[in-house]
């Protein structure tokens, strides 16, 4: 034998988690929060909504009322999924494309739209206060994750930092440093890795020559599981438990949302140069809003005319944000310098005059 | 008052801010049991327990990233980098991070970390250990970059940093650690940030430094003494945002400036002092600002550093120069 015989000393596995078909039709018993009528139509609506939201946010960059934007078309059941995990007093590390997370937790439309029309005030949103905004810098919220994480666990609170990012991210040092210090010390963070195939043009087999995301976590001594993020029920389900073992004090828990971005990665960029409309379209048939109404409605629990009125809520919500972002006075140029340090230095309180036009004496 | 190390002040501080504030937590490679490869945290995991002096695991960015989360949530983490020379990893999370997350957020969240790394050559380290890549750092918006040149000064700047609501960088002298020696007071009173300390008055010629560079400074304007040259001597001490007021006003009454930094020249702090005076105080000028600075190289290992780094008799003569011209 090549290897001569030796011992296995370790075995590891991943699971793969998934309750909602394509077709709406179930493959194993759904957990117990599925037979709360309220909560799935939440989680429906709140998919509905990120969708609508997404189409109106592409329209306004389109015309020059909004800059680079990336939707989450194809992905509402990931962000969704596990904000709706999460309490209150926990906090949310996104990606820059988890919308619907904070929108779940409450950050209004419009501060999102001010994020993405450039504005900073769009990221001292209406969510919980210590939430983290959008992170570009692929990854790198994932090492905040684990301090944010460790301050919980010092101060003794039962609260969970939910750490989002996607499968390019999965590459990069920050990622993996931040799990395996998670690791040696068990902390309450739950890391969530959306596996959309792509990283802009750059295939999952590009990134990785992993089998799965999930089997990251083995090396930083936890577990990895992965789900079907285009199944709503699925994500909130894997989320909860993910997030009641870190409260509980079981450690870590790396979540791998194997999904697909059906939209562009951002309205800059133009999937076809990397990517077959027919790859796209066949994908079509999986995603997770379509796969959320086939059960409710096979269900009873959804109805047409519950539909077209959740259609004019969409639509009016989306609409009087977008006005009010409109409306949202300029900053003063000035303002660039508040909030550079706790006190502004004297030295650049003169260059904060210069721009308000004071001109120093 | 006991008479100290530089990098005895540097633990004295981080005890007396920890004995003082429960939210203050020591991180890095190494702090542990081991006390810091310097043993600047030498005792405080003893006295203050694993959860509040906690050995990292061996990544930077990993160190300066953790820094963020507890300080965003409230904590006052004081992470140690073991050399500069593997601060880069950090860069991402000093620049994309820590220096601008109150601002991106208009002070939702804040930062009040300190990141703490030995700064500079002379002690016949291994390569990538001798580095004193200040400039780069007090090129970030946001962030504070602070040098102490002096045990009282290294106790009283760490606290600062340690209270200071925002990032700062605190960079040690390596060469001083042990060399420098002086009186500290452990009556936990800081030390103003932003300002810079006059060292001795004088009326010939000003010199300008920070850090290790201060010993050579201060020995070179002893030489000058001798030669009846008073030079004022300031200590920059914090180099992000710094003293322009001292600066200028020094050298407003002198008329003349020498620069001393042991990095390299191009793009050094230097340059930014000399720019500022160009500007703002031309007409009292006497002579050219002068810089003594590394040279424009790698900084050599152990048989050549001293070379690189400014001598007295460098200083010296640029100072002189400085006094001649006419
Ligand atoms: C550190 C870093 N490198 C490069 C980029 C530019 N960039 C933005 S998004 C992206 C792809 C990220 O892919 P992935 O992590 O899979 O997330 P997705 O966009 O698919 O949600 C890249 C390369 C960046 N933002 N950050």
């Amino acid at each position: 034998m090549a290897d001569g015989g030796l011992p296995v000393i370790a075995r590891f596995e991943v699971r793969h988690r998934n309750y909602l078909a394509p077709d709406g039709s179930i493959n194993r018993p759904l957990p117990a929060f599925a037979s709360d009528t309220d909560l799935l139509t939440a989680l429906y609506r709140a998919m509905m909504l990120l969708r609508n939201f997404d189409r109106k946010a592409v329209a306004l960059q389109r015309t020059g009322r909004l800059g680079t934007y990336a939707v989450s078309l194809g992905q509402e059941a990931v962000s969704v999924g596990v904000a709706s995990a999460m309490r209150e007093e926990d906090v949310l590390l996104p990606s820059y494309r988890d919308n619907g997370a904070l929108i779940w937790r409450g950050v209004k439309l419009e501060e999102i739209l001010l994020f993405w029309g450039g504005d900073e005030r769009g990221n001292h949103f209406s969510g919980p206060v210590r939430d983290f905004p959008f992170c570009v810098p692929v990854g790198s919220q994932a090492p905040h994750a684990a301090g944010v994480a460790y301050a919980f666990k010092l101060r003794k609170q039962p609260r969970v930092a939910v750490c989002m990012f996607g499968d390019g991210a999965t590459s990069k040092g920050d990622v993996y440093e931040a799990m395996n210090f998670a690791g040696v010390h068990k902390l309450p963070v739950v890391f969530v890795a959306t596996n959309n195939q792509w990283a802009i043009s750059v295939p999952l087999r590009l990134q990785t020559g992993c089998e799965t995301l999930a089997q990251k976590a083995i090396a930083a001594g936890f577990i990895g599981e992965q789900v079907d993020g285009s199944d709503v029920v699925a994500m909130r389900a894997a989320a909860e438990d993910a997030i009641a073992a870190a409260r509980d004090g079981r450690g870590p828990r790396f979540i791998e949302a194997v999904t697909y971005r059906l939209g562009d990665h951002t309205t800059s960029d133009d999937a076809l140069r990397y990517r077959s409309a027919d790859e796209v379209q066949a994908r079509w048939k999986e995603e997770p809003i379509t796969r959320l109404r086939s059960y409710l409605v096979g269900q009873k629990m959804w109805s047409k005319a519950q539909e077209e009125q959740l259609a004019a809520e969409c639509h009016e919500r989306v609409e009087a944000a977008v006005e009010r972002y409109l409306a949202t006075e300029p900053r003063r140029p000035e303002t660039m310098f508040d909030h550079l340090y706790a006190e502004l230095p004297e030295t650049y309180a003169a260059q904060r005059r210069e721009l308000a036009g004071e001109g120093d004496a | 008052m006991p008479e100290m190390t530089l990098v005895e002040a540097v633990n004295l501080a981080l005890a007396r801010a920890m004995e003082d504030d429960p939210d203050v937590v020591v991180l890095g490679e190494d702090v542990g049991i081991n006390g810091g490869v310097f043993r600047a945290t030498v005792g405080l995991q003893t006295r203050f327990g694993p959860e509040r002096v906690l050995d990292t695991p061996l990544a930077e960015l990993l160190i300066s990233g953790l820094c963020v989360g507890m300080a965003a949530q409230g904590l006052k983490p004081v992470g140690e980098i073991q050399f500069m020379g593997f601060l880069y990893p950090c860069i991402d999370q000093l620049v994309n991070h820590a220096s601008r997350i109150r601002n991106r957020t208009q002070g939702r969240l804040t930062c009040p970390m300190v990141l703490r790394t030995p700064h500079g050559a002379g002690i016949r380290a291994p390569e990538h250990h001798s580095e004193s890549t200040e400039a780069m750092l007090a090129h970030i918006p946001g962030l504070r970059v602070v040098i102490p040149s002096s045990p009282e000064r290294a106790y009283g700047l760490l606290l600062a940093a340690i209270r200071d609501p925002d990032p700062v960088v605190f960079l040690e002298p390596t060469r001083i650690y042990r060399a420098a020696k002086g009186e500290v007071e452990d009556d936990g009173e800081a030390l103003p940030l932003d300002v810079a300390f006059v060292l001795r008055k004088g009326r010939d010629v000003t010199l300008i430094s920070w850090g290790g560079m201060l010993k050579e400074t201060m020995a070179a304007a002893d030489a000058l003494a001798a030669d009846g040259i008073a030079a004022e001597v300031i200590d920059l001490a914090t180099l992000k945002p710094y003293d322009e007021i001292t600066v200028l006003g020094s050298v407003a009454k002198t008329g003349r400036c020498v620069i001393v930094h042991e990095a390299t020249r191009t793009g050094g702090f230097g340059a930014e002092i000399a720019a500022l005076i160009a500007e703002r105080a031309l007409t009292s000028l006497l002579a050219p600002v002068a810089r003594v600075t590394g040279y424009d190289t790698i900084i050599p290992m152990a048989r050549l550093e001293h070379h690189m780094m400014p001598s007295v008799d460098r200083i010296v003569t640029a100072a002189r120069q400085a006094c001649q011209f006419s």
